[in-house]
């Protein structure tokens, strides 16, 4: 067994209203510099929809993430050697037209415009060549809230791949939204792209991170990331990528989409697992095996054992106790409402959504005389089809997404049954009995969904200052210090001695 | 005199910058170095451009390696005769030749008519086009033309032993007199063109990542270990 920590997010998407702050919050946060104009390291998607880039989903275009070959882990864009034969041109990159064409907007010519009879207007500017773009055609979110309707809709890999015609109609059609940031996943195809090994998975707190220094751009890990979460900065020839916002999640900080979340849509916490089974759960035969093969993944903080060999492998008691206290462990392992994005490519994603509730579709008439089971194939006639958000959370599995949105409808009746009457119906329920929980869970899930106190929704420990100097000493240090002993000290001790002291 | 500067001093100095350039610039500068790739600017001309003079370049290396670097006496106990080496020099050298120049044009084409890449290109990245352009042309047209058409050069005679004095460090400067004037110009410029290496993309060809297929494909740092680790 080889403990770990990872830093992991859960989203309810149920909370979602798709307002934006996240991605403004992190562009300015992160990417507001020549070369990263067209990064979003969190952005927004409404689903159905294309995404950004147009159809990251598409896997046999971009060939990201992992594929079982005769058993075994492969990359789907190829081992290292066909890489290396691909390195003068990578066919499978996704080009800017895939993502857009940055464009700023002409603002001096509102301020310095002469005077002349029409109005003066900020024309497109693209940042890219700083030319005028006559008809910006496709940006981030150009499809935001459903806009190009069945045009853009019928472009979704997930549509693509539904048996069933998905509605357009104004009163059928349905949306979503889907924040997504990097999974820093468990099995990181990205990192394992990389031909110099610039990115890695940092031990302490399993964060993705690029090393700007090691990078050569050699720009595998762009679309080896099946999220396409990985960008390539065109005018430092570099890899760049959410990096959970380390500095502030080292200081036990949320990261600054989750801190400016409008929704409260986002829960960061710790949660323990163990490395050596990373690669068999990655590498079970039916893709839809994989989310409970990650969930093997997962150890109990609560476990002595645990905490033990958790200790033995340097991961500190604050750790341990933040690892309890986990809003992630509570929502994707223990109360298993938050499912990983898109298992199928076999990353295993560590940022879990928690699928939303959506209107029913036949009209409940007389929803007074509705007794409690009557919600329950209420879950299959929601507006947002089971199959799509199986097809996007759980590898098709429709079962797994059914058993969250009854339970998520359970906890609704039993918080209404709270205030209107009904919490003795719904303890004998048959709802309550095929949504697998009970009032005391799920009183404790409507804390922490509904109310979502700041402290509750985000429990992170800070990070581990060993690998800094003793800042102590250092305070006192002057700069004869290699030759000179430190003041104070009794220059009789060696110098190495005096430090070891310390 | 002249023989003393092109044949010793010359190719000394470029070679000393291009080394003492390349390791400032990995030791303080590896921020800057990468492959700058515009692939992500532009796709359909690269698909044919890149790999065209990228394989093509290879190929030449090779090639030089196994004139310049090989002594002919390796090849005569082998008991390829003079004129077969040269019939696959030719070709071979030929080939690879009209590789990279064709590779090139087209590159350059494309980094002068598609917008995001002539834009986003520096001096620099012009320059080395244009140097490589030029080496590899004087290179193909001796290969090609000049040996078919004047004489098959023996330069591993002369150019060969030369290049090889330089390592050991007692240049054979005489060596190099009386070899043609097109031959001249192609040993100069391709170490004028070394000189420019630390100074441009160029740089990448040093960090061909040949320890990829070896490593393990999952990547582990530590923050706090780092240190101890020497990473």
């Amino acid at each position: 067994m080889r403990i770990k920590a990872q830093v992991a997010m859960v989203m309810h998407l149920d909370k979602c209203i798709g307002c934006h702050t996240c991605s403004v919050t992190c562009k300015t946060t992160w990417t507001n510099r020549p070369g990263t104009e067209y990064m979003w390291f969190n952005n927004v998607e409404t689903r159905p929809g294309v995404g950004y880039p147009k159809r990251w989903e598409d896997t046999n275009r971009y060939k990201g993430g992992w594929i079982l070959k005769d058993g075994k882990l492969k990359l789907r864009a190829g081992g290292p050697i066909s890489k290396l034969a691909k390195i003068f041109y990578n066919p499978d990159m996704a080009e800017m037209e895939d993502f857009y064409e940055p464009w700023t907007y002409d603002y001096d010519n509102l301020i310095h415009s002469p005077k002349r009879d029409n109005l003066p207007v900020a024309r497109p500017v693209s940042t890219i060549t700083g030319k005028y773009i006559d008809k910006p055609e496709w940006g981030s979110n150009w499809d935001d809230d459903l806009a190009g309707g069945s045009e853009n809709v019928a472009k979704d890999p997930n549509v693509e791949k539904m048996q069933e015609h998905i509605k357009m109609e104004y009163e059928r059609t349905f949306m979503m939204y889907l924040p997504r940031i990097c999974e820093h996943c468990l099995n990181p195809s990205c990192v394992a792209s990389c031909p110099t090994g610039a990115l890695y998975k940092r031990d302490e707190d399993g964060i993705v991170l690029v090393d700007h220094d090691a990078c050569r751009g050699w720009r595998f890990c762009q679309n080896g990331c099946p999220y396409h979460k990985v960008y390539y900065n065109w005018n430092t020839h570099k890899a760049e990528k959410c990096n959970f916002c380390y500095p502030r999640t080292e200081a036990g900080l949320p990261t600054i989409c989750s801190e400016t979340c409008v929704g409260r849509i986002r829960y960061i916490g710790v949660v323990l697992y163990d490395a050596d089974k990373v690669k068999a759960a990655a590498s079970v035969e039916d893709p839809k095996d994989l989310y409970e093969a990650q969930l093997s993944c997962f150890l109990d903080p609560f476990d002595p054992e645990v905490q033990e060999k958790a200790r033995k492998a340097g991961i500190t008691d604050p750790w341990i106790e933040a690892a309890k206290e986990s809003p992630v462990y509570k929502m994707a392992m223990k109360w298993k409402i938050a499912l990983p994005l898109h298992p199928e490519y076999r990353t295993l994603p560590m940022v879990w959504y928690v699928p939303p509730l959506s209107p029913i579709m036949n009209h409940i008439t007389n929803e007074d005389e509705l007794d409690t089971d009557g919600y329950i194939p209420a879950v299959d006639q929601m507006r947002i089809p089971v199959e799509y958000l199986a097809s996007l959370l759980s590898a098709d599995d429709t079962e797994v997404i059914r058993k969250v949105l009854l339970k998520l409808s359970a906890m609704r009746v039993y918080m209404r049954g709270k205030t209107v009457g009904g919490v003795d119906e719904f303890r004998q329920s048959e709802l309550v009995k095929q949504a697998e929980t009970t009032p005391e869970e799920i009183e404790e899930m409507a804390r922490l969904l509904g109310v979502a106190k700041y402290n509750e929704r985000y429990v992170i420990p800070t990070g581990r200052r060993e690998m800094d100097d003793d800042l102590h000493y250092k305070r006192g240090a002057c700069s004869l210090e290699e030759l000179a002993p430190p003041e104070g000290m009794n220059p009789r001790f060696g110098m190495m001695k005096v430090r070891e002291n310390l | 005199m002249a023989d003393i500067f092109w044949w010793v001093i010359f190719p000394y100095i470029t070679g000393t910058i291009m080394i003492f350039g390349l390791l400032y610039r990995y030791a303080f500068r590896q921020l800057t170095w990468a492959a700058p790739s515009t692939n992500f600017l532009e796709k359909k001309w690269l698909r044919i451009g890149s790999p065209l003079f990228h394989y093509g370049i290879i190929f030449a290396f090779i090639g030089h390696v196994m004139g310049m670097v090989i002594p002919m006496e390796f090849y005569q106990s082998l008991g390829i005769s003079d004129h077969a080496y040269h019939i696959g020099a030719i070709w071979g050298g030929g080939l690879a030749g009209l590789m990279v120049v064709f590779g090139l044009v087209i590159l350059l084409i494309r980094k002068i008519t598609i917008d995001p890449v002539r834009i986003k290109a520096t001096f620099a990245d012009f320059f080395t086009v244009l140097a490589l352009l030029f080496v590899a042309g004087t290179g193909t047209y001796m290969t090609i033309i000049y040996n078919t058409t004047v004489v098959a050069y023996e330069y591993r005679e002369t150019i060969g032993p030369w290049f090889r004095s330089l390592f050991i460090f007692q240049p054979k400067y005489e060596l190099m007199g009386g070899v043609p004037f097109i031959f001249k110009l192609h040993v100069v410029s391709a170490f004028a063109l070394f000189a420019s290496i630390p100074f441009t993309r160029l740089v990448h060809i040093f960090s061909f990542p040949i320890r990829y297929p070896a490593r393990p494909p999952q990547q582990y740092r530590s923050r706090s270990n780092y240190r101890k680790q020497g990473v």
